[in-house]
């Protein structure tokens, strides 16, 4: 029984693939940037090519971010993200035992996504963490970072750039494991690619 | 779900194990640091007085012993001695005409004597045992070599103000106000052009903008001083003297901001010893700054190496779970 229904508005769509595409350069100039040496040997960005797209790339992250979050409040997509109490430890232990074991089994599915449902409980946690802890959590230290005359100086004392400086790193570690945990298990749609497909063209479907 | 989270932050800051800033370890200074400066320790106060009475403000009173007439002047800038300053310096316990000479104590003074050349610094340093922890020969060394030296009229005492220098990185409990001082020493005349003039014909070069291809300026010039890039690394005197012509200047990023970082050879020279301290490589720059590529936290590396390939790990195993399935 093939079920196919619109789940991703296009301000979502494009949203997420510009979301995705500059966390990925967020990464990487990151690590430029983290690992820097020398005769920049790890990574191919050199230091002072890195800091400019970094912080290029954190401007738009942060007026998306903003866009994401008016944009849940407005349409209303920020419904599925609600996480109601009751019961939802036993929820989430019972989506990864799924994960772990019953999809080897070849069990249902048992959170199956409908038009009411878009997230399972795994899903909803883990994004809420890292869009509404997270993200947050790294912008703001970022913006501390880039102007610690205002903001460390009078929150911190003197060494509170070290201080934000490790929080920005953690947290963009943090987000980066999320990131891979988040790639893979959008290959377990129907087939590997379902999923992306959904992203791209705004269907979910199922069979 | 709490516990794991708690535990989490308590484990991340564990890693950290930095709870707050402390201050820089202090240096001490071997001999003198027992000595109280101050005006009141002076032996020379009284005599001094004679020349702060004209030389501690902005005006002095021109007398005529014959015709007993005064008359309120104003005295250069350029001539005023900070008496506070004056003894706090390291120079702090002489007589004003240990220096200059005794015609001094006489009005109008003798323009013979105006003329006079000062004594240099190795006049009384030079080859002195009691000194040689400074090094004052191979200063003067690498001075002699550097740029300023060849302008006319030069000399250690433009950077080293005879009635104010006190050292200062040596003895610093405070690295970012040691910073601003030695900064301000070379913007004494790179930041003002008044004082610039005096030694030179060119035009007025605005030093904020000859490194705006420097990001965070502000950040820069409070965290690192001039000389960071502007000299050459010496591995035997604490500050090194040897300012190189601007075109060799450091401009590669990368020469602070990397694990090798040049900064543990400049400006942290006496404390690199406490490398590694608390986990952060390059640790002790992390008591003032953080140093992005420099400062890097041992422990927080290895963790996120160790659970990037734990996560990869777990993925490989579930995808080979699922090909087994199908
Ligand atoms: C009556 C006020 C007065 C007294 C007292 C006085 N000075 Fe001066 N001094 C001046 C003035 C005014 C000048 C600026 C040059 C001028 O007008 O002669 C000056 C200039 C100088 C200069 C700079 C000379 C140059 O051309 O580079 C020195 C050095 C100096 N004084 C040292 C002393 C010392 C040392 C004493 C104390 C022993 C002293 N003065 C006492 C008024 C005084
Ligand atoms: C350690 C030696 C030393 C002592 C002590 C000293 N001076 Fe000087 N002073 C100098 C030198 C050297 C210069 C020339 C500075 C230069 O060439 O830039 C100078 C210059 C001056 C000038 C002219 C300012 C200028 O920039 O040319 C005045 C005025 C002066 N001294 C006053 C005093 C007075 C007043 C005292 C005592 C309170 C004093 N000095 C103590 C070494 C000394
Ligand atoms: C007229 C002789 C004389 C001249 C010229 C002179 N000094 Fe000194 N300096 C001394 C004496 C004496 C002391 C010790 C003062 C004290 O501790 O009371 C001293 C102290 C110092 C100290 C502190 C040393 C310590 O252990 O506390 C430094 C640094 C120093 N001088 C640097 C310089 C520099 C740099 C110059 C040249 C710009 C210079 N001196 C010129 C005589 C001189
Ligand atoms: C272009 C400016 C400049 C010139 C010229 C200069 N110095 Fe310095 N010097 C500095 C600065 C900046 C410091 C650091 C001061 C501090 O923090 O203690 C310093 C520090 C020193 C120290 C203390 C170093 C220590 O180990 O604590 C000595 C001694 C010294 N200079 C001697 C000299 C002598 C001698 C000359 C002339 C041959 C000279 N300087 C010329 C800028 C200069
Ligand atoms: C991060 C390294 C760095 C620091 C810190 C730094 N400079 Fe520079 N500076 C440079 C480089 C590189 C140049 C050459 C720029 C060029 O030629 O375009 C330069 C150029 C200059 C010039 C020549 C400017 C011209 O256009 O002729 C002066 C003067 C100068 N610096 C003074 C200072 C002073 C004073 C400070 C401290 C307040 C300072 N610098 C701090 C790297 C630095
Ligand atoms: C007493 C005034 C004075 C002080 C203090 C001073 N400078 Fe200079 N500096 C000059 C003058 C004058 C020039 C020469 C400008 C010219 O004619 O090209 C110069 C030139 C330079 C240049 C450019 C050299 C080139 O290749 O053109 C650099 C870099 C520089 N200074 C750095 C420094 C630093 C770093 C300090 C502090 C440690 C310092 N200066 C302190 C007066 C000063
Ligand atoms: C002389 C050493 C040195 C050089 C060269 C240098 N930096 Fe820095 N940089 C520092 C230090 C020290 C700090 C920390 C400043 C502080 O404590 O506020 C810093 C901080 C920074 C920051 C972060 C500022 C903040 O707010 O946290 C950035 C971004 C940066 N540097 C970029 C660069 C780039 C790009 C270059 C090359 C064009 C460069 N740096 C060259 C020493 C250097
Ligand atoms: C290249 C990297 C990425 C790819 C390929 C990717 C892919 C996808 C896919 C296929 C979905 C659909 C989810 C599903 O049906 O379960 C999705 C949803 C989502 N992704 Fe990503 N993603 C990436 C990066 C990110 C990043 C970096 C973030 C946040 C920091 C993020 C946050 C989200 C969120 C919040 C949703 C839900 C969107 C909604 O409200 O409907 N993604 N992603």
């Amino acid at each position: 029984m093939a079920k196919r229904f619109y789940l991703y508005p296009v301000w979502i769509r494009s949203w997420h693939l510009i979301n995705a595409i500059l966390f990925i350069i967020l990464i990487l100039t990151g690590l430029s940037m983290h690992y820097a040496s020398m005769d920049n040997r790890y990574f191919f960005f050199t230091f002072e090519s890195a800091v400019a797209w970094h912080n290029v790339a954190a401007f738009i992250l942060t007026a998306s971010y903003v866009f994401y979050v008016l944009g849940n409040i407005v349409t209303g997509n920020g419904k599925y993200y609600r996480i109601k109490r009751k019961k939802f430890m036993q929820k989430l232990v019972k989506q990864s035992v799924y994960y772990g074991y019953g999809m080897f089994k070849g069990e249902e599915h048992p959170f199956p996504v409908s038009e009411r449902r878009k997230f399972n409980p795994l899903q909803k946690l883990s994004y809420v963490l890292a869009m509404y802890v997270g993200l947050p959590v790294l912008i703001i230290s970022g913006f501390g970072l880039l102007f610690p005359e205002i903001l460390v100086g009078q929150f911190f004392g003197i060494s509170g750039l070290a201080y934000t400086s490790v929080l920005h790193a953690t947290m963009g570690f943090i987000l980066f494991i999320f990131m891979v945990i988040h790639i893979y298990t959008c290959t377990l749609g129907d087939k590997p690619s379902t999923l992306f497909k959904s992203m791209i063209d705004g269907y979910h479907e199922e069979h | 779900m709490k516990v794991i989270i708690l535990g989490i932050v308590v484990t991340l800051l564990a890693f950290l194990g930095i709870t707050g800033p402390d201050t820089a370890p202090v240096m001490q200074d071997p001999e003198g640091a027992e000595m109280l400066k101050g005006a009141e320790n002076s032996i020379y106060y009284e005599d001094n007085e004679t020349c702060f009475k004209c030389h501690a403000q902005d005006f002095y009173t021109l007398e005529d012993a014959e015709s007993g007439l005064s008359q309120k002047r104003v005295m250069c800038q350029n001539y005023i001695v900070d008496r506070d300053e004056y003894y706090q310096s390291n120079h702090w316990s002489f007589a004003c005409t240990d220096c200059h000479s005794w015609e001094f104590s006489n009005f109008p003074h003798p323009t013979a004597e105006r003329l006079q050349d000062h004594f240099s610094c190795l006049d009384c340093h030079g080859y002195d045992e009691a000194y040689a922890q400074y090094h004052f020969e191979e200063i003067e060394e690498e001075y002699n070599a550097s740029t300023h030296a060849e302008i006319e009229g030069f000399s250690c005492w433009d950077c080293h103000n005879p009635h104010s220098y006190e050292i200062n990185i040596r003895t610093s409990t405070n690295l970012k106000e040691t910073i601003l001082y030695d900064n301000n020493i070379c913007l004494e005349c790179h930041g003002n052009y008044s004082n610039f003039r005096l030694l030179s014909d060119i035009d007025e070069v605005d030093v904020v903008v000859s490194h705006e291809w420097l990001p965070n300026q502000v950040a820069h010039f409070a965290g690192v001083r001039c000389i960071e890039c502007h000299t050459s690394i010496n591995d035997s005197i604490l500050v090194a003297h040897h300012i190189l012509p601007k075109e060799q200047a450091v401009r590669n990023c990368t020469e602070c901001h990397s694990s090798d970082s040049r900064l543990m050879a400049t400006l942290y020279k006496f404390e690199a010893k406490e490398q590694r301290k608390r986990g952060f490589l390059n640790g002790v720059i992390v008591n003032n700054s953080y140093v992005i590529g420099a400062t890097r936290n041992y422990f927080l590396n290895v963790a996120s190496v160790v659970i990037f390939a734990g996560l990869m790990l777990v993925l490989m195993i579930h995808v080979f779970f699922r090909i087994k399935k199908k």
